[in-house]
This record gives C-alpha cells, structure tokens and sequence, in this order.
C-alpha cells in the first residue's frame, strides 16, 4: 500500500535474507550440516524457484499450464552444454538455461495462449512430453542414458538465485503489470475491454515463469551428476503443480511453504516412490475436502503477521465464456 | 439542433452464428455528446452488438467506425484505446482486486513505465504507480466509492458494483460509453441515483452514451434519441414520442409479455 511501508518490508526481507545465505554458508563450510541435510536443503531451494515461477502463470495470470518439467527440462540441458561441451563457466550456463526456456517458453506460449483451460492444458502437458522425447532422441545430449554434469550448484549460487525469482516475481506482480494479469485471470473479456493486451500479458508471464524454471533446470542439472530425460517426465510437472495448489492458486507464499514442506515429505519417502505418491494423492484429497483454497488460500503470510493487506489472489471458475 | 460532430457510425453491420443472423443490416450514427437508447425485447440482438462494437466479435458484414476511423477486426483493447468502453449486463467486475485496483487495470494503458522497471523497482516505477494512485482515488470520490477503496470488488454490495463497472469503464477515458442494461436488478430509488449518476458523468467527461435498456419508462425518460432492435435487424428508430406510436415497436413488444 503505503510505498515507504513496502521499502521498509522489501529491505527487512533482504537483510534476513542475507544473514540466512550467510550462516547457511557456514554451517554447509564447515561441515556442522551433514550431507542428507544440505541435499535436502538444495532441493528444497529448486522447488521453491519452480513454485513460484508456476505461480505467476497459473497463481497469477490464471493460465492452467501444466508442463512445467519441460522448461526445467530445457534449461538443464541448455545449460549442461554450455559447461559439459562448451567449457563455459556456470553463470554463463545459468544464464543460458533460463534464457533458453524463455525462448521455449515463447515459441510454446505465443500459438498457445490463445486456448482456453483445457485446450491449454492439454496443449502444455503434450509440450512437456515432446520436450522429454525430444532428450531422449538425440544423441548429442546422450539419448536415454543422459548426460553428466559436473556438481557446481554451491549454496551462493543456489539462494541468490531463489532470492532473485522472489524478487523479480513479486515486484513484477505488485505493479500495472501484475494486476493486468491478475485482471486477465479474474476476467479475461473485462481485462481486453480495459484495454489490457491480454495475449501480450500471457505471454510475458508465460516467458518470465519459463526463464526461472529454466534457471531452476541449471541449479537441478549442476546439483546431480547426471540428467536424464526420465527427470522431466509428466510427473514433475505434477509435483510443481501441487506445490501451486496446495498453497492456494494466487499465493506466493502458499506456493513456498507448499514446495519446502512436501520437499522434506518427499525426501524421507525417497526410498519408497510408490508411497510418496499415495501420499501426495491423499494430501491432495484431503485438502480438496477440508480447504479447497489450499494453504493459505489467497492470501500472503505477511498478512497474517500485518493483520492488513490481504494479497491479491485466488482462481475463481465459472463460465466466463458468453459476453453479456 | 446544432451541427454537431459525428461521433460512431456503423453501417450495415452484421453478424451470424452458423446460420443464426444474431445482428443484421444494422444503420446506426451517434453524435458527439448524445444520449441514445437501445432497446428491444430478449434475444433481440442488443448485446451482440455492444459485442461488435467492442471487438468481442468481428462483424462478418459492414463497417463499424469512430471519428472516421474504421474498427473492424480491431482487437477488443485496440478498439478501449481508440475511445469505446463499456459494462456488461452481468457484472464482469476483478472480483479478487480491491476497488481501487479495479479502476487502475483501467489506467493501465496510460502507465509508462515498463515492465523492467517495475521489476527493478527503478524511479519510474514509483512515479508512474504513485500518480495511478492517486488518480484513481480522486476518481472514485466521483461516484462515492472513497469509502471502499480497499474492498474487494466482490465484497460490495450490488448497487456499488453496478457503479464501480461504470466508474472503471470511464477510467479508461472513453469517448463513447456503452452501458448494458446498468439498472438491471436495481430497486426504484437506486435506478434514480444512476441516472442522476449518467447524467453527471456525461457532462463532466464530455462523453457520448449508448444505453441498452429494458425498463421502456427509464429510457423514454432519459434518452434523446431511441433504436429499437427485433430479431436482429433496426426495426425503428426517433425520438421517444415517435418510438412509443411506432406500430412496429409496439408489435415487437407485444408480441412477448411487456415487462
Ligand atoms: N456467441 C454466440 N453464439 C451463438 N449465438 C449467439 C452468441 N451470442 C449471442 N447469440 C444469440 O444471438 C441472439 C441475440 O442475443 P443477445 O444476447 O444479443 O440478445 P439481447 O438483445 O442482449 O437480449 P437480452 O435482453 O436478453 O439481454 C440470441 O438468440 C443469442 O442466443
Ligand atoms: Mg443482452
């Protein structure tokens, strides 16, 4: 609301933030963190990337796109080529692994877009699987057996990242910007009569959720020794998108709280996949039959600890397709 | 009457739906700073051609244009920046943005500060969402909405969200202002608050209205100038003396129950 308000939030965050990287870098240094934890840790921080950057194309834009494996897909093996065959230094392989599932993020969402829930859908969940086969064919990225990678995500790397698709995100969503798209997903035909470029808005929340998720691929490709097209299958753009609507469509902060605690579920579970998915299938019929919203429904977490401003959120559905 | 400057001129307008004729052979001029109804019985067409101005659909014969300028197959926020805007007959209000938020969607084309900025928070950002704000809010002090500016839409009350439909549509600075059925659901005493509403606004914006109305009363009352739409096609069109002894709007409208 009040613009001073928001700096003084926005540097509060910063600053714990800084001082969490800080004594994170220590106890990871030093050895006091063991190993299960920092792993636990590193994927936590590329779910949370992946959470939200799925946030601001369905939480957000109201755009149900469900094939958001494939942008990680992308950026990963972008990005593992920049450093396996090119020899280029990892920020370099960052940089290119999110810009280059932008770009896919474009080419997919420009013809895309103008499909409506299902058809999008669709569209996106045969985006994803084409991406995987696409890996898997060719052998310069080494088909079905995958490629290895050197391990090079470090925890800087790692939360500056996370840091910077925070930021970006909310400051894009807490402008004109944002609440056009906001517009878009509360009412798409008054949006375009407000004289709101619709396809304009979807494409460029579609772009920039894309980019990070690429980003995110770089962090998952450098933090394992190896990638395979397996990793990217339909069931990891599932388990994104539980992250998003278990924290409640519209909310950023649902969506992280979504991500870290169903992170540390699945890590525990790890050794028993078959469980993990009767599991999230459970947590996702109870929460269907308790509290539709999600978690927090659409509201921020700095709502509850402000008592003030609730966030701008929540998909609301209905036939929207006859103007009257 | 003065030589007024033509405003919105659609000629042989058109539109069908596989081979439903939903609007045909529409003639239609409005001068700058008219007042003009629209009225017709259920299924006449009456929405459907708020729908070919705006852009929703592209007319599949005639011309519609604005100042001289041709629409057709205009995108629909194409046709809002060239100076149409309008409500729906069922309220299509950003349910989950505040009051406030609502009518700055509607300023949005004016912001110059792109979307790097914002991200990156640099002065312009500040500038360009401080000055929305601030607009926005003296704007809703017009229609009396200050008190609610950071209600969510979906939480006023009905009559409020009729009036912040019309307050974010004339945000979008309009020329000409299409209101569809705006007193639908209203009681007596909040119908006469809006018409007081539509005829402050349009002297104050300097604006051109084109109402769709069903209540014959209201629009008689308020309208200078009167089209009547049956099935489609102009069936008549005057003043509101020579609508009302017209044999065949009275056919039209007798021909279902009068409401
Ligand atoms: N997208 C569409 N596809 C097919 N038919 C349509 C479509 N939109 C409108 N129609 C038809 O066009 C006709 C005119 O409808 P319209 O909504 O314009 O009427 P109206 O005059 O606004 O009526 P009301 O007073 O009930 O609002 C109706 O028969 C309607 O079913
Ligand atoms: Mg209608």
């Amino acid at each position: 609301m009040n613009i001073f308000k928001q700096a003084k939030f926005f540097w509060t965050s910063i600053v714990l933030a800084v001082v969490f990287a800080v004594i994170m870098q220590f106890l990871i240094v030093g050895g006091t963190l063991n190993q299960f934890y920092v792993n636990t840790l590193f994927f936590i921080g590329i779910n949370i990337i992946l959470a939200v950057s799925l946030h601001l194309i369905i939480g957000v834009t109201g755009q149900f796109s469900i094939g958001h494996a494939g942008f990680l897909a992308v950026g990963a093996y972008a990005s593992a080529i920049i450093t396996m065959k090119l020899s280029l230094p990892f920020p370099v392989a960052l940089l290119v692994g999110g810009l280059a599932a932008a770009v896919a993020g474009l080419i997919i969402g420009i013809p895309t877009l103008r499909l409506k829930g299902d058809y999008l859908a669709i569209a996106t969940l045969g985006f994803g699987e084409i991406v995987r086969i696409v890996f898997l064919n060719i052998d310069y990225v080494g088909g079905a057996s995958g490629m290895t990678v050197t391990h090079l995500t470090t925890w800087p790397w790692l939360i500056g990242c996370v840091v910077l698709t925070v930021l970006v995100i909310v400051n894009f969503t807490n402008s004109t910007h944002g609440r056009a798209c906001i517009s878009i997903r509360e009412n798409e035909i008054a949006a375009d009569a407000m004289g709101i470029n619709t396809t304009y808005y979807k494409v460029a929340a579609f772009a920039i959720g894309a980019f990070f998720a690429g980003i995110a691929g770089a962090l998952y490709a450098h933090n394992f020794y190896i990638i395979q097209p397996t990793n990217f299958g339909f069931l990891k753009s599932f388990d994104i998108l539980i992250f998003v609507v278990l924290g409640g469509l519209g909310s950023l902060s649902g969506a992280v709280i979504a991500a870290i605690l169903l992170t540390i579920i699945s890590t525990y579970l790890q050794s028993y996949p078959e469980i993990r998915m009767v599991i999230y299938s459970l947590v996702l019929i109870v929460m269907m039959l308790y509290r539709p919203q999600g978690l927090l429904g659409t509201k921020e977490i700095t709502s509850f600890f402000k008592g003030g401003k609730s966030a701008k959120g929540g998909v609301q559905h209905g036939s929207k397709n006859t103007v009257a | 009457m003065a030589a007024k400057t033509q405003l919105l001129k659609v000629e042989n307008a058109g539109i069908r739906f596989g081979g439903l004729k939903a609007v045909s052979d529409v003639n239609l001029e409005l001068k700058q700073g008219e007042l003009v109804g629209l009225i017709g019985p259920n299924g006449a067409g009456k929405t459907t051609f708020f729908n070919l101005l705006t852009g929703v659909y592209v007319p599949t014969e005639g011309s519609i244009s604005l100042d001289g300028e041709k629409l057709n197959g205009l995108a629909p926020y194409k046709i809002t920046k060239k100076g149409i805007s309008r409500t729906f007959q069922n309220i299509r209000l950003f349910d989950e943005l505040s009051v406030l938020d609502n009518v700055k969607v509607a300023y949005h084309s004016l912001a110059k500060h792109s979307i790097f900025s914002s991200i990156f928070r640099l002065p312009s950002h500040f500038s360009g969402e401080r000055e929305m704000e601030e607009k926005a809010i003296e704007f809703l002090k017009i229609f009396k909405l200050e008190g609610s500016l950071h209600e969510k839409a979906k939480n006023l009350p009905y009559g409020q969200q009729r009036r912040l439909e019309i307050a974010r549509a004339l945000a979008a600075n309009p020329k000409l202002l299409l209101l569809d059925e705006p007193a639908a659901g209203m009681n007596p005493q909040e119908t006469e608050e809006l018409m007081n509403l539509i005829a402050l606004i349009r002297e104050k914006f300097d604006l051109t209205i084109l109402l769709i109305e069903h209540d014959m009363l209201l629009v008689m009352g308020v309208c200078e100038r009167i089209y009547v739409l049956d099935h489609g096609q102009l069936i008549a069109n005057g003043t509101p003396e020579q609508i009302r002894n017209n044999p065949k709007v009275i056919e039209a409208y007798l021909g279902e129950e009068v409401s």
